[in-house]
């Protein structure tokens, strides 16, 4: 490959598009005709760094910002190993393109998988302006040395920028192998750097999908189905298209669309519109789920996730044999930015813009739905109000496209809270029967894990304690219905460590241990005498566990008010553990303060890294004290916020305290493991407060 | 539809609006404001806090009719050049995650601030009921606290 060579036009057609505001179709550094205009070159080695003539240094973030701080941490590893200062350096969202790699926001891994092919792009660079000083000065390139955006001589100190350096660099073949910086001189990489677009964000100027605005573009709401097995059989748009402002109803897909000149008008036409449904499926409640679920429990898999030993013979043997019944809500994912989408289809062509997780499955879904070829299909995206794996979904944008497509004009979508409710792909709900048998010296001898749930996994099965106990099985069962269900932050994760944790919490009081220290015992088993397969890093996990136990003083606790509770969870590469404190305040319990220890491998960003974790704690901890969604006859309970309740200041933890153990580990995943480990850390929490357990989420306190 | 001059920021503006129209679409649809966003349209959220005469109040649920002569305040006419104590603590503190809700965030902490210029943490539990998706709550906490009495770094040196 050879280094190209764009003109000052071109560069400046790409950040405009990137900036968020035109959109159009275009191939980043492909235009030959411009090449080599020497006057105006910009450097640009690959598509993640164009450097100008001026010495403007622009990044590009490449993967969906949802808010977990990649359109700040992708850019800062280019900036480390660019050696270029962070605060000169533009960053800008990228657009769909296969030039970008994967782009995805999901599964907490865009550092994980980014951070080598980053550091090397950014490396690139700084190879290449070093060749370029060496050149121009005719001496060798090891006299040579790049720090703050200049190439500097060390004999005669000469000094370049690289803005002067960027019309001879682009001259040069892109090198294939070079040398990365050793991480001991890492000036950006694990430092705190703020939020990249925080001035915009506290200004009112950062814009979403739903500040989407173009010329000509109409305002479309949507009526959707109203429960889960139910279909569209007629509608009658008379009083909809009375309604002033509104100009066009179409029906598109599963849904029928009012189009108007303002929302309020397309919100008025929807409510006037009048629909019939009609039943094409069950139409399910959570009563039954939970009736189905508990049958489910009683029964073993044909395909157990994990058999150790022999659980029923150690159950037999006449033993302690201990019992509890976990249950979980379904959630949803109510992201606060509703979701909406921008669509522009035109002939043979469509333009998208707006959230979502997975831009290139969402262009190839809307090029299957509207037959137009996926190189007609632009796609950008702006920064998102949230994503928590609903936007691993590509309705939106194919529900978008097909309006568009239906009424030939550019159209905003967007959902109101109530269809985001009803037409979620939920995280399902989940009942566990955990069992285990207690050995006369004192041991668990045996333990089962049967789960249930909505239409999905119910078990991570290797994990922890698995290989810690002699006689080991998980069983999980799926309930087949046609309400949607998909990944939500940590998925799995997010519904099995409650039931994990808290059994194992009782285990230890049952046992009259401390239940820090018996999980200590319990890994240094899984590691002089495993049980099965290992399926996490036992110091790793060590780790996290002695280093919470000593931020939160464990054990040492002697304020009567005050109570605590522990828990952990290896999930997404990433090892977590949390103490949360309750205080009882003339019988109000509050969790007052929380302590988490995380062993992700290096942290990046170290501010937007305890920003996700201090968020994945606060998420958590919101829904295992307020939130459910059931269903009545396919129709959800929860269509808003007075009933889908979330956490408010006055129910926040006042303190969230999180330390990072110290590794040169490669970075892993860091937006959801923060999230599993905090219900049943309250959880038990309360038992320790109350003495009752609470097996049941939300934890509702006031109510059992 | 009927015509209005509404004060928004300081500034007249004439718009044509539905009278039930909530001034949250007339800001984000006929006067091109969306720092104030939409998140649930049934006064819950506080995504969309607007001032009315200086106090908090969730635009949509207010209609347009209801504006009058009151001065409307949105997150862009905060301050002039982004530069209110909240705003400087707001990025200080690095408080933001997805974001989205931010601007109602500040917002309401600003009436907040207009009557209790130093809040206790249980004044802020009074106040602050806006909801935030990805929990950045207790920043927003430490973020009070320090614009209370202009502790930001940058207004300390101003």
């Amino acid at each position: 490959m050879i280094g190209e060579t764009v003109s000052r036009r071109d560069f400046l057609k790409i950040t405009s598009i990137a900036g968020g505001g035109m959109l159009i179709g275009f191939n980043l550094l492909s235009d030959s005709s411009s090449a080599a205009v020497a006057a105006d070159a910009v450097f640009s080695p690959n598509a993640y760094i164009t450097i100008s003539p001026s010495g403007l240094v622009t990044l590009m973030a490449p993967n969906p910002e949802i808010g977990q701080g990649v359109k700040t941490a992708l850019p800062m590893i280019l900036a480390e190993e660019l050696n270029v200062k962070w605060d000169t350096v533009a960053v800008d969202m990228a657009p769909l393109d296969q030039k970008f790699g994967s782009q995805v926001a999901g599964g907490s891994g865009a550092i994980r998988g980014r951070f080598m092919p980053i550091r090397k792009a950014g490396a690139t660079a700084r190879v290449m302006l070093i060749s370029a000083a060496a050149q121009q000065w005719g001496c060798a390139e090891a006299d040579c040395y790049a720090e703050d955006g200049f190439v500097i001589n060390k004999t005669s100190g000469k000094k370049s920028g690289y803005g002067e350096l960027a019309a001879k660099a682009a001259t040069l073949p892109v090198p294939n192998d070079v040398v990365l910086k050793n991480p001991k001189d890492f000036k950006i990489i694990g430092t705190r750097v703020p939020n990249i677009d925080n001035h915009k964000i506290v200004t009112g100027q950062s814009l979403y999908g739903i500040d989407t605005r173009r010329p000509g573009m109409l305002y479309a709401m949507v009526v959707r189905p109203p429960a889960f097995g139910k279909v569209l059989k007629s509608f009658d748009d008379t009083a909809a298209r009375k309604v002033i402002g509104v100009k066009n109803v179409v029906k598109a897909g599963k849904v029928v669309a009012v189009l108007a000149t303002s929302t309020w008008a397309a919100k008025k036409g929807k409510d006037a519109l009048i629909t019939v449904w009609e039943d094409s499926g069950k139409l399910e409640s959570t009563a039954d789920h939970i009736a189905a679920y508990t049958e489910m429990v009683n029964q073993k898999s044909d395909r157990p996730g994990r058999v150790d030993g022999d659980v029923d013979a150690a159950f037999a043997k006449g033993g302690k044999v201990i019992e509890a019944v976990y249950e979980l809500p379904n959630l949803a994912h109510a992201a606060m930015e509703p979701l909406n989408f921008f669509a522009d289809v035109k002939e043979n062509s469509v333009e998208l813009y707006g959230p979502t997780q997975v831009p290139a499955r969402m262009r190839q879904e809307v090029s299957k739905a509207l037959n137009i070829p996926e190189a007609n299909i632009t796609l950008g995206m702006p920064r998102q109000g949230g994503g928590f794996g609903r936007k691993l979904q590509a309705d939106n944008g194919v529900e978008a496209a097909l309006i568009s497509a239906a009424a030939k004009a550019p159209i905003q979508m967007l959902w109101t809270r109530e269809d985001d409710m009803q037409s979620d792909f939920y995280r399902a709900g989940a009942l566990y029967k955990m069992k285990a048998a207690i050995s006369a010296d004192g041991q668990i001898e045996a333990w089962h894990l049967n789960g249930a749930a909505l239409g999905g996994g119910s078990a991570v099965p290797d994990s922890f304690p698995a290989a810690s106990i002699p006689n080991f099985r998980v069983d999980t069962h799926s309930f087949r219905s046609n309400i949607q269900t998909g990944p939500w932050r940590a998925p799995t994760s997010n519904i099995v460590t409650f039931a994990d944790e808290c059994f194992m919490d009782e285990l230890a009081h049952e046992l009259k241990k401390d239940p820090i220290a018996y999980r200590l015992e319990l890994l240094d088993k899984a590691e002089k005498q495993p049980t099965g397969k290992v399926g996490y890093d036992i110091n790793k996990y060590r780790s996290v566990v002695k280093l919470v136990a000593e931020l939160s003083n464990w054990g040492k606790n002697t304020k009567p008010n005050v109570f605590y509770g522990f828990a952990a969870r290896f999930s997404f590469n990433t090892y977590a553990a949390h103490v949360a404190e309750i205080t009882n305040t003339n019988g109000v319990l509050r969790v007052t303060k929380v302590f988490c220890a995380v062993n992700c491998g290096r942290v990046v960003n170290l501010s937007g890294a305890e920003n996700q974790v201090q968020g994945a704690i606060i998420d958590g901890l919101s829904h295992a004290m307020f939130s459910k969604i059931t269903f009545d006859k396919g129709a959800v309970i929860e269509k808003n916020f007075n009933t889908y309740k979330f956490m408010r200041q006055k129910d926040a933890p006042l303190e969230v305290i999180v330390k990072f153990v110290p590794t040169e580990d490669a970075p892993t995943g860091l937006g959801e493991p923060g999230l599993p480990p905090i219900a049943p850390a309250v959880g038990n929490a309360i038992f320790a407060a109350t003495g009752k357990r609470y097996r049941k989420l939300p934890f509702e306190l006031g109510k059992a | 539809m009927a015509k209005y001059t509404l004060s928004v920021n300081n500034k007249a503006m004439a718009v044509e609006a539905d009278p039930d129209t909530p001034l949250l679409w007339v800001l984000r649809d006929n006067l091109n404001l969306v720092g104030t966003k939409y998140g649930c349209g049934i006064a819950q959220c506080g995504a969309c806090t607007v001032h009315i005469n200086g106090t908090a109040v969730r635009s949509c649920q207010y209609p347009v009719a209801a504006v009058q002569a009151s001065k409307v305040t949105t997150i862009e006419g905060l301050s002039a050049t982004g530069t209110h104590p909240l705003q400087l603590a707001w990025e200080e503190m690095d408080v933001a995650q997805c974001g989205y809700c931010q601007s109602g965030q500040i917002m309401a902490a600003a009436s907040l601030l207009k009557t209790k210029p130093n809040p206790t943490d249980d004044d802020i539990d009074k106040a602050m009921t806006n909801i935030c998706r990805c929990g950045t709550h207790f920043r927003i906490r430490k973020a009070i606290h320090l614009a209370a009495n202009n502790k930001t770094t940058k207004s300390a040196k101003s």
